[in-house]
């Protein structure tokens, strides 16, 4: 192989291969090898799939036309709760390790496979996806690729080292209330929550039904673009999933700014933002000429997404918490016991309160086409740390890390995680679209990529 | 909202739901049973009409 990939982008690797410059299982063999050599330090992989990779690359390099694979070569991981045949889905725990191996792969890793791309293996998560820290009991935590002694956010960890980290250009990980958006800020790399019911969840290990997205990772735009569109499609295998057309974004990327609104959250969202947070916000902000908008009632949006996650979890683990309770990580189970116990009345409030506020937020769509807001409150805190400042009061940091994404994720609405390279930690913001509209926060994302506004930093590993 | 005695709810609901209740377990899910519950509360005192009906997922 004449060049390095290890930091090239999932769209450099797949014209690479295309144009016979290299070989997927060149790429492949380079992927493992970092992969060998960072892992140790990292802890983003749970299990490597490596001749599983080396078989598919070298099916990519039999393949009579690569430039119909828009991935050809393109290695990729997944968070450990996507099924990968002939493998046990553990999804953080210890209690699915006894699950027989998946019988087939989720339909994601299906549909970026059929694109080209090579899953090269599991990636570390918080338990159960109950986390935003990127920590893990069983495991061991997910460590930070810009500073191995922090935390990569959780709790798609495993997918933020794994991509911040150089070991793989694209990982997919899931989202209930912040777990794509809250690592892509603390490891500086891009994320794509799309809009609930875009993506089809089969076949993947669930947390909250009524609020689970899954979604990519990159180093850059057009990477999560690209993955985004090879992995839409209705199926009826998700009785989430939305039954509507492929809408591909790739094509509207390089269309710029033009005619389009850009508003910035203001309020609760800058309530309890670090200098870094507000520094980064307000850099991109100005660079829009964003206006400032309030996101009427986020503090009550967060407060009906926390009891519908803690109830709606509660439910999906309630016989194992009845015969498996010491299995859990004691902060997961202790957090679904109590989530059992809360009156349903309660939780009818919040999903009343959820349409209400949907309807408010869509409103503000008719004055703007993006809104901007930051991604968390505060860069990577450190191992184990359990509590932070914000706005001077000290709060827990596993549940507070998704203070700015829940409010968003609770009723459905696209985001693109966008990173700030700060020095010496960057950190995140949202680029906030009304639903179905991924193309649009897509394509700001591309502008202010192309303007150097924002960019994954490459660490010193 | 006042507080409700919670250490007695939670053992009901606890023998209730058929849930293990390890007395070393108590103040930790009692502590996240509280803040749930404040949650909760800052969503049901929000005033919405009776007309307001829930955001369901299922569609048939």
């Amino acid at each position: 192989m004449s060049k390095d990939f290890t930091w090239s982008t999932g769209s450099e690797i797949a014209a690479a291969v295309a144009a016979g410059e290299t070989t997927a299982l060149a790429v492949t063999e380079a992927a493992l090898a970092v992969i060998a050599a960072r892992n140790p330090t990292l802890n983003a992989f749970t299990a490597v799939t490596a001749e599983r990779a080396r078989a598919k690359a070298k099916a990519v390099d039999a393949s009579p036309d690569k430039t119909k694979l828009p991935l050809a070569g393109v290695p990729f991981a997944v968070k450990n709760l996507f099924d990968i045949e002939g493998l046990a889905t553990v999804a953080g725990s210890k209690i699915n390790r006894a699950h027989a191996p998946a019988k087939r792969d989720a339909e994601l890793i299906e549909r970026m496979e059929k694109a080209g791309a090579v899953l090269v293996g599991a990636l570390n998560m918080g338990e159960y996806a109950y986390d935003f820290t990127g920590e893990n009991v069983h495991d061991g935590p997910s460590r930070n690729p810009h500073d191995i002694t922090r935390m990569t956010g959780g709790s798609s960890g495993g997918s933020g080292g794994a991509v911040g980290g150089g070991l793989v250009p694209i990982a997919l990980g899931s989202d209930t209330n912040g777990s794509i958006r809250v690592p892509s800020s603390l490891c500086g790399i891009f994320g794509l929550k799309p809009t609930y019911g875009r993506l089809t969840r089969a076949r993947s290990f669930p947390f909250v039904g009524s609020l689970d997205h899954l979604g990519p990772f990159a180093r850059s735009v057009r990477d999560l673009s690209v993955s985004y569109d090879v992995m839409q499609g209705y199926d009826a295998d998700d009785a989430g999933c939305a039954d509507r057309p492929k809408e591909s974004a790739s094509p509207f990327l390089t269309r710029g700014l033009d005619g389009l609104r850009v508003a910035v959250a203001g309020g609760y969202f800058r309530k309890g933002a670090s200098p870094e947070a507000l520094s980064a916000l307000d850099g991109v902000a100005k660079a829009l000429n964003a206006r400032a908008v309030e996101i009427p009632e986020a503090h009550r949006a967060r407060a009906a997404a926390y009891v519908i996650t803690a109830t709606e979890g509660a439910a999906l683990h309630l016989e194992r918490l009845r015969k498996q309770a010491n299995d859990f990580d004691p902060a997961v189970r202790d957090r679904l016991i109590a989530g059992a116990m809360v009156p349903s009345t309660l939780v009818v409030k919040a999903q009343i309160f959820r349409r209400w506020y949907r309807d408010q937020v869509l409103a503000l769509f008719k004055d703007c086409d993006v809104i901007l807001a930051p991604s968390t409150p505060v860069t990577a805190p450190k191992l184990g740390q359990q509590t932070f400042m914000l706005d001077g009061v000290e709060m827990p940091v596993r549940p507070n890390m998704g203070l700015y994404t829940q409010p968003i994720s609770f009723i459905g609405l696209p985001v693109v995680a966008v990173p700030v390279a700060l020095k010496p930690l960057p950190i995140g913001l949202q680029i906030i679209a009304a639903p179905w509209r991924e193309e649009v926060a897509l394509r700001v994302a591309f502008a202010l990529e192309q303007m150097g506004a924002v960019s994954a930093p490459r660490p010193n590993l | 909202m006042p507080s409700p005695p919670l250490d007695d709810f939670i053992a009901t609901a606890a023998a209730t739901l058929d849930l293990p209740l390890d007395p070393a377990w108590q103040a930790s899910i009692k502590a996240n049973l509280e803040v749930t519950l404040r949650h909760a509360a800052t969503v049901a005192e929000f005033p919405l009409p009776d007309e307001a009906e829930p955001a369901p997922v299922f569609r048939a």
